[in-house]
């Protein structure tokens, strides 16, 4: 078998390894789009962002500097805390209190030589279209999923069918303990994180007259202290998650609440977890879920193998609390997805809610998770959070019940949110009975 | 137990300390007795070959605060490496690796102590083994000399190590755990939803005592009090009811669930201001997994069924509690009460009362283990803690590597040799792939082991670099680096004629597994790892050392179940595959 040439980068004897890989083909490269000798400057002129300098995002820089990539962004709107040094590895007990994009940037730059990592230590919505136009390229690692809905929502906005450079693949990746996952969305090609929304699910939230007269868990008494007295006695004028003080208060408030009802477990840890919905993180699943990430913006950059995405698997799965496992998967794109399809998605209602159970249901929808959610129908307005003139208009909608508002099983309504103003969720009335409670 | 002692003493009101505060979001997943062994151990990293999957697996143990480690590395920094390993940089150029390496990690935790190896004292990997401390856990990379291999597997068979074998090269990547002997683990994490115990099929008197008093005017009960019956007593209720009503039979077939589950559905109030009942949903929801019979899981079962083979091992703590709950379960036809009690709708004081009597009836059970435990030859000296974490656990003890690390076939006596298990799986692996597009399922990673294998030894340079210190002159260390980078771009031109052609790669592989070298995937995978020759992509090596960081983990804390015991990485196609090999 005769040896293919390898197309060798600046600094051939450093990116040996890198451009046998990335300039030669293997068994399963695309001969059809691939060629060597351009890949190694290519890659050199592309610019790619990054998403967060957290757990997944130090991993991301490091493992982009060392895929060839060199002109990287970075947005983290975050500082430094001690909690991040488990993981977070740029990042030393000298620099806690400082931005994290700044501070990760100057160390991977330091490290990597000729690598560019510019950073932004701001909000991803600080940023407008032309802003993202840029990037050939954008990598996800974010432990919010509303922020993934919001960059999903402006690349898929973005796309102007007659520019290629309008089409940004996105990379995203997310862990938890020992899970996580690696996904490639081409916008408007394949499913995309909205398409996805209903394989993250809002945890159930505990209702309320649970907390306020019948609690039973740990969880139940933290919950009471947050919602319930926190707001009664005010002992800060604004709650800080990030203040032990706080938390402290919120701690001793829930342990005398468990005590008056023989509940055991309330702890400071669970406190602050329950609290601050703590996720579980080490430095071994990000390692595992950037790399994955990383492989594919290296094999889409330069074409050298399959990448996924196109035309089958999109998504890996991967768990390592029993053995190791993977599962990877086509997610199909949804024609009701709200950001990529076209129809409207089928909502069952009751017909006897008021128009406030029906807003407030969007919260905990799967497929919605909606928290200021506006409602219009053909030719009216429901309800409006905004402006105040317009929600003092709309609110005593809010009493009434969908059949005194003359809403019909089959109507469409328009809904919009603050959090993802590009996008009108449409759906599709179907009534149902009303079942229990 | 613990648990309830906790409950009992007022809780300090102070914050958590500043370890507990930088460990936090690991705290979350094996608690302080995790970190406690994390913190004791002391590992090995035997690093060759291109030598980022190595650094980047001690990254991941040494940020989650290992005790300590050593790094044994004959290599010098080469350009090569600045292209491939983070924790080198330019001024580490032609130094010794295993040093720069160590010094460069160890800035990650100033809680963790590290070495490196050779240095002026410790010249071979032998003196090393020989002079330290036992090691927890030994890891190598691939490739690997020979002798060096067998030293270490010699040395893991003595001291009860456990080796991890690794080799990461282009897209592919593998890891193979090889422990010492069986390996139990009680503390598995199951699925909060899967540990639902309730023994509904077989409650005790405390249980049915108390189910009967809160149901025995269930239709006078008002709307309030019958709709915050918790569901455990609305179902004890009506499968007395069914009991009576189908000769002392309980519901047990599919058929007769479904039918039980409509006479819970139809017992529900609609004539309340709700309109129904929230805990009867429950009820009715809970009827498929909760109303079972006890049976005995697979996991346990095979530490039951086990025979030993060590007579030391056999007196640990574990095994004698196992045998405890083997007697426990022999006359009772049930395991020990794990005792939680699932949250559901109810009263708080009905549901602290409930729980009450779950906790209890575990609790005796647990004591009743601790008993049998103690009248045991040693089991005096069995800590009653961990028979509680048995206890609560049982249903989901796991045994790792029952059958392999140079144990015996229990059908034959005769030992299975490794070469023989590796043809066994490429029966198994290459006949699945001939269905594996009827039944959906991907094809096996195996050809990518197999190629990976072939070249487990190809590709050393023969020159062993000389051990220098710091103390040496600026110039020796110039003229070091620059006869270093001379010697590493003959390497790098040698190793793409000399065993990295994908002919030899299947030659080797017709050695090893003699016919699959002229099958397609085969060929490919021997192409593959052709085309990188050695080399390592960074992303395939920080994904791969993050998998054998989770691994490691595992075993160190005795948490979770690790991998039995080849895990395969394709980077093509994005997915692992674990073979029992």
């Amino acid at each position: 078998m005769a040896t293919a040439q390898v197309y060798p980068a600046s600094e051939p004897a450093r990116w040996i390894y890198l451009d046998r890989i990335r300039t030669r083909p293997g068994p399963f490269t695309n001969p059809d789009i691939f060629s060597g000798e351009p890949v190694a400057a290519a890659m050199e002129a592309m610019k790619i962002l990054v998403i967060g300098a957290g757990g997944l995002g130090c991993e991301l820089l490091k493992n982009l500097a060392l895929s060839g990539f060199k002109d990287i962004h970075v947005i983290d709107m975050d500082t430094i805390d001690i909690s991040n040094l488990n993981r977070q590895f740029l990042f030393r007990q000298a620099d806690v209190g400082k931005s994290k994009a700044e501070v990760a940037a100057r160390f991977v730059e330091k490290r990597v030589k000729g690598v560019k990592i510019t950073p932004h230590n701001c909000r991803i919505q600080d940023f407008d279209e032309d802003f993202y136009m840029q990037f050939q390229l954008v990598v996800c690692g974010l432990d919010s999923i509303e922020a993934r809905r919001w960059i999903n929502a402006t690349l898929i906005n973005m796309v102007d069918e007659e520019v290629e450079d309008s089409y940004k693949p996105l990379i995203d990746g997310g862990t938890e303990g020992f899970k996580g996952q690696a996904r490639v969305i081409f916008p408007t090609v394949t499913s995309c994180i909205e398409c996805q929304l209903d394989m993250h699910a809002p945890r159930a939230a505990v209702p309320l007259c649970t907390l306020a007269s019948i609690p039973r868990q740990p969880e139940h008494c933290v919950e009471w202290a947050h919602v319930i007295a926190w707001d009664q006695e005010k002992p800060f004028p604004e709650l800080d998650k990030d203040d032990p003080d706080h938390i402290t208060w919120l701690y001793q408030k829930a342990l005398l609440r468990a005590q008056e009802f023989n509940i055991p477990g309330v702890t400071y840890s669970l406190t602050q977890g329950v609290v601050k919905n703590i996720i579980p993180a080490i430095a071994a699943t990000n390692s595992v879920i950037a790399a994955a990430c990383c492989n594919e913006a290296l094999k889409i950059a330069s074409n050298c193998a399959p990448f996924l995405g196109l035309p089958e698997e999109n998504y890996m799965m991967y768990s390592g609390n029993d053995s190791v496992y993977t599962y990877t998967f086509k997610h199909e794109k949804k024609d009701d997805c709200p950001v990529c399809g076209q129809l409207a998605r089928d909502l069952a209602v009751d017909p006897a809610w008021t128009l406030r159970e029906l807003v407030d249901s969007f919260a905990a929808l799967p497929e919605a998770q909606l928290k200021k959610p506006s409602l219009r129908a053909e030719g009216k307005t429901l309800y409006m959070q905004s402006p105040p003139s317009l929600e003092a208009q709309t609110r005593p909608n809010l009493d009434k019940t969908l059949v005194e508002l003359g809403l019909e099983a089959g109507q469409e309504i328009g809904v919009t949110d603050p959090a993802f103003a590009t996008v009108l969720f449409k759906f599709k009335l179907k009534f149902k009975q009303r079942g229990g409670a | 137990m613990t648990e309830i002692i906790m409950s009992q003493t007022p809780p300090i009101l102070h914050g958590p300390s500043e370890k507990e505060r930088k460990y936090d979001r690991q705290l979350r997943l094996w608690a302080a007795n995790g970190q406690a062994a994390l913190e004791s151990a002391n590992i090995l990293l035997v690093n060759s070959g291109a030598g980022t999957v190595g650094a980047e697996t001690l990254k991941n143990l040494v940020l989650p605060g290992i005790g300590r480690f050593a790094i044994y590395d004959e290599a010098r920094v080469s350009e090569a490496d600045l292209g491939v390993n983070f924790f080198l940089d330019d001024s580490c150029l032609g130094a010794s690796r295993s040093q720069s390496l160590t010094e460069l990690i160890l800035e990650l935790n100033p809680d963790v102590q590290g070495s490196w190896y050779p240095n002026e004292d410790t010249k071979t990997l032998d003196s090393l083994l020989t002079d330290s401390p036992v090691f927890t856990v030994i890891m190598y990379t691939h490739p690997i000399r020979p002798e060096q291999l067998s030293r270490l597997e010699a040395y893991g068979q003595q001291h009860k190590t456990p080796l991890v074998a690794i080799h990461s090269a282009g897209f592919y990547s593998y890891f193979q755990i090889n422990l010492p002997g069986a390996f139990p683990i009680v503390d598995t994490h199951p699925d909060e939803t899967a540990t639902t115990d309730l023994r509904l099929l077989n409650p005790w008197p405390e249980l049915v005592a108390f189910a009967e008093e809160l149901t025995k005017d269930i239709d006078g009960l008002d709307n309030f009090e019958h709709g915050h019956l918790p569901y455990v007593v609305i179902l004890l209720h009506y499968l007395e009811q069914w009991k009576a009503a189908h000769d002392g039979k309980y519901p047990t077939a599919f058929k007769e669930k479904a039918e039980f589950r409509k006479i819970v559905q139809a017992a529900a109030r609609t004539n309340n201001p709700e309109g129904g009942e929230e805990n009867f949903e429950e009820a009715a929801a809970a009827v498929v997994k909760t109303v079972v019979l006890p049976s005995l899981p697979s996991g346990l079962k095979e530490v039951f069924e086990y025979e030993h083979t060590d007579p030391a091992e056999q007196r640990s703590g574990f095994w004698l509690i196992a045998d405890a709950v083997k007697k426990f379960y022999e006359e009772h036809k049930c395991l020990p009460l794990p005792g939680k009690l699932p949250d559901m709708k109810a009263q708080s004081k009905v549901y602290i009362q409930l729980q009450g009597i779950y906790k209890a009836k575990a609790r005796k059970d647990a004591a009743k283990i601790l008993q049998i435990v103690q009248a045991s030859p040693g089991g005096e000296h069995v800590n009653p803690a961990e028979v509680d974490l048995f206890c609560k656990n049982a249903a989901f003890v796991k045994l790792i590597n029952a059958t392999g690390g140079g144990a015996s076939d229990s059908s034959s006596g005769a030992k299975i040799s490794r070469a023989d298990r590796l043809k066994a799986a490429a029966d198994r692996e290459f006949a699945n792939d001939e269905t594996a597009a009827l039944s959906l399922s991907p094809l096996s990673l195996l050809p990518i082991y197999l190629a990976l294998q072939a070249t487990a030894h190809v590709g050393l340079s023969t020159a062993t670099a000389p051990t220098t210190t710091n103390s040496e002159s600026e110039a020796a260390e110039t003229a070091a680096a620059a006869e270093a980078e001379k010697q590493q771009q003959q390497q790098q031109q040698q190793e793409t004629t000399r065993g990295f052609t994908a002919e030899s790669i299947l030659a080797a592989v017709a050695q090893a597994v003699p016919g699959v070298e002229k099958r397609e995937r085969v060929v490919q995978a021997a192409r593959e790892v052709a085309r990188a020759a050695g080399g390592e992509l960074h992303n395939v090596a920080a994904l791969t050392g993050g998998m054998v960081a989770q691994e490691t983990i595992k075993i160190v804390t005795k948490q979770y179940i690790p991998a039995d015991n080849t895990c395969v990485y394709d980077g093509v196609g994005g997915r692992v595959q674990v073979l029992r090999l």
